[in-house]
């Protein structure tokens, strides 16, 4: 790889190799542990923690104002109408989940794929997978219009003497959704359990030592267990792996089933499911940058990392790419007038600005990050991560609003303008996000210590280690 | 039953993953098998070395899969052929290929669960208390840097003035007597 572009001297860069260290030399098994566990364990917390944290809490504030007016008056206070029924909630939920699906990818897939990179950043992806769930999960919950009737949604024997049915694709995302949250925190509260185990070891405080306690299980890292621990991640992982797929695929038939113009496309589930990945990935970076900077923790989660998510996102993102260059051919391929239209009207409509927003945060300027010059500069990704997720965002605004606003008949057309609600709802799932992310970055080890002791010089066990001393013999390894 | 007394364990404690799974196959070989070794992370070779090979984490996650694909698919079929028929779009009742999306999903759930909750229960999980804990210098490193070899006091050949020999001669950190 181009050593040149950094200077050689550099000890973040691999001689060997010449590319960037995944963890910083020098770094023990009980440097890493310090490092780690003491930004939990500590007893003083950073002012900065509090002041995010309160402004968090205060967006906080304004979903549960937003969720209680809307169950005062109703579904009426959002923007949504004939003919653009799904508005905000349906933009919001798809683009929350498409977020949560990069920390699965990588706690899985990556994990499948060996890649050890992913390990400083698997834990806070998974994090950011389960919070991104929740916020997703509440917004097709909150436009059922009666949502403390939502378990209608789950068959279960009821005196009205009705079941769900089964041939439609929102049924199949009631489930692929609700297992997608429970497998995200299975593996996430799985993989957590050594690290849990060292915190009620290291705690100082009875408090301290019987939460942890209590959550690590009793785990004392006997090999045995861990045997069966290993078998069990990469079974997880090879579940969530197909699963990740589905879920957004399931997501995608929601759209693609429906013959609405625009949304009846094949193209659908392989592009939502790259969409979600470059969204994701824009997300952890994200999170990992400020997060990096305000805890020091340069040395673990490393220049290689953002590089790494760079490439991830540039990759996927070319993927979407072909999506939307797909549906512009196919519009014109189809021969059909709808479809004709349609594309006409995404892009020189009255809302064409929105697609031409997506196009430019998607797919004009991440093509910066081809360099590595710019997938390295630190300030620049933020600003890249910031400007993918907003494009992600206007992808599914231009799916839902364009399609549904124009349709066949032009005496039913209509427009959608989002009410404050709708907004304050959207900011609201952020705040809610964010106010997540703050108490587990507090209560809990938020990089895998079992994991990156494993990348460390030294966790490797040397087959030819010189006799011993005492003259055993040293018999072969195995049994 | 009567709380158990007396000792637990001899543990040797180790600095390097190396020196842990040189003294286990040494224990091994010398005729113990009721032993244990305690890393903060896997160690597959240490394993090996005290004669654990298998787990059965992997049958129970596929019988799992395999209850969740029929009940799913069951549930399916039972409700929207026999408890609820529908005629939605002139469509058969029993429509298995828009069945087999929400079989699927399960199918990865109960696998998932089972996986997690068979590997836990395989292991003996949750069991706060342990003797092992009652070992100062195993609280301080096992779960951060150092490794340990436990003999067990049930083991048929544990003798305790031997063992202890045996244990020193793999050159350790320590070795300490562990009390119920």
């Amino acid at each position: 790889m181009a050593t040149k572009d950094a200077p050689v001297t550099n000890p973040m860069i691999d001689p060997l190799t010449g590319e960037y260290r995944v963890i910083a030399p020098g770094h023990t098994f009980k440097s890493v542990t310090d490092k780690v566990s003491r930004i939990v364990l500590t007893t003083h917390t950073p002012l900065g923690w509090w002041f995010g944290f309160l402004v968090a809490g205060g967006f906080v504030c304004m979903l549960m104002t937003a969720v209680t007016w809307l169950f005062v008056k109703g579904v009426g206070i959002w923007a949504i109408t004939i003919p653009v029924a799904w508005g905000f909630a349906i933009i919001n939920f798809v683009w929350w989940i498409g977020i949560g699906h990069a920390g699965t990818l990588i706690s899985a897939i990556l994990l499948l794929f060996k890649q050890g990179w992913r390990n400083s950043i698997n834990r806070f992806a998974e994090a950011m997978t389960i919070f991104a769930v929740m916020c997703a999960g509440m917004f097709p919950v909150l436009h059922l219009g009666r949502p403390w009737l939502g378990y209608w949604l789950f068959p279960y024997p009821n005196s009205m003497n009705y079941w769900p049915q089964f041939r439609s694709p929102l049924m199949w995302d009631v489930f692929a959704v609700s297992t997608y949250a429970t497998i995200s925190v299975v593996f996430w509260y799985m993989g957590m359990i050594p690290d849990l185990a060292t915190m009620r070891d290291r705690a100082q405080s009875r408090f301290a030592q019987f939460m942890y306690g209590l959550v690590s299980l009793g785990w004392r890292g006997s090999v045995r267990h861990w045997v069966r621990y290993e078998t069990a991640s990469i079974l997880l992982a090879g579940l969530a792996t197909p699963l990740v797929l589905s879920v957004h695929s399931v997501i995608s038939l929601d759209f693609a089933v429906a013959f609405m113009p625009g949304w009846h496309t094949t193209i659908f589930p392989p592009y939502f499911v790259a969409g979600a990945i470059y969204s994701g990935f824009a997300m952890v970076l994200t999170l990992a940058i400020p997060i990096r900077k305000f805890y020091h923790l340069e040395d673990l989660i490393t220049i290689r990392h953002i590089d790494n998510c760079g490439k991830v996102m540039l990759a996927t993102g070319m993927i979407v790419a072909y999506g939307y260059s797909s549906e512009v051919f196919m519009a014109w391929y189809s021969a059909s007038h709808w479809e004709y239209f349609m594309m006409w009207n995404r892009m020189f409509g009255p809302m064409g600005w929105s697609y031409w927003t997506l196009i430019t945060c998607n797919i004009a300027l991440p093509q910066l990050m081809w360099l590595r010059k710019y997938r390295t500069n630190i300030g620049l990704m933020f600003l890249m991560s910031l400007i993918v997720n907003t494009g992600m965002w206007f992808e599914r605004f231009v799916i839902v609003v364009t399609s549904l606003s124009r349709d066949f008949l032009p005496s039913s057309w209509g427009t959608y303008r989002a009410t404050r609600w709708d907004y304050m709802t959207f900011a609201g799932t952020l705040g809610f996000f964010t106010f997540m992310f703050f108490l587990f970055i507090r209560f809990l080890p938020m990089i895998p210590m079992s994991e990156l002791r494993l990348m460390l010089p030294g966790a490797k066990v040397r087959e030819k280690a010189e006799p011993h001393s005492t003259g055993t013999p040293v018999p072969e390894a195995g049994d | 039953m009567p709380l158990p007394e007396g000792v637990y364990c001899l543990m040797a404690e180790f600095e390097t993953p190396t020196d842990l799974v040189r003294a286990a196959q040494a224990a091994h070989k010398a005729g113990y098998r009721r032993m244990d070794c305690y890393t903060p992370y896997p160690v597959e070779e240490a394993a090996e070395a005290i004669g654990f090979h298998r787990d059965e984490v992997s049958l129970v996650c596929l019988l799992g899969g395999l209850l969740g694909l029929a009940a799913m698919f069951g549930l399916e079929t039972w409700i929207n052929v026999w408890a609820f028929p529908l005629n939605i779009a002139g469509r058969p009742y029993f429509s298995w290929p828009a069945f087999c999306v929400p079989a699927y999903e399960w199918t990865i759930l109960y696998a998932g669960l089972s996986a997690c909750f068979g590997m836990l229960a395989l292991n003996g999980l949750p069991k706060p208390y342990h003797p092992v804990f009652n070992a100062a210098n195993f609280r301080n490193g096992a779960s951060s840097d150092k490794f340990f070899l436990c003999i067990e006091a049930t083991d048929p050949k544990f003798e305790l003035a031997d063992s202890r020999t045996f244990l020193q001669a793999q050159s350790p950190l320590s070795v300490v007597e562990v009390e119920y």
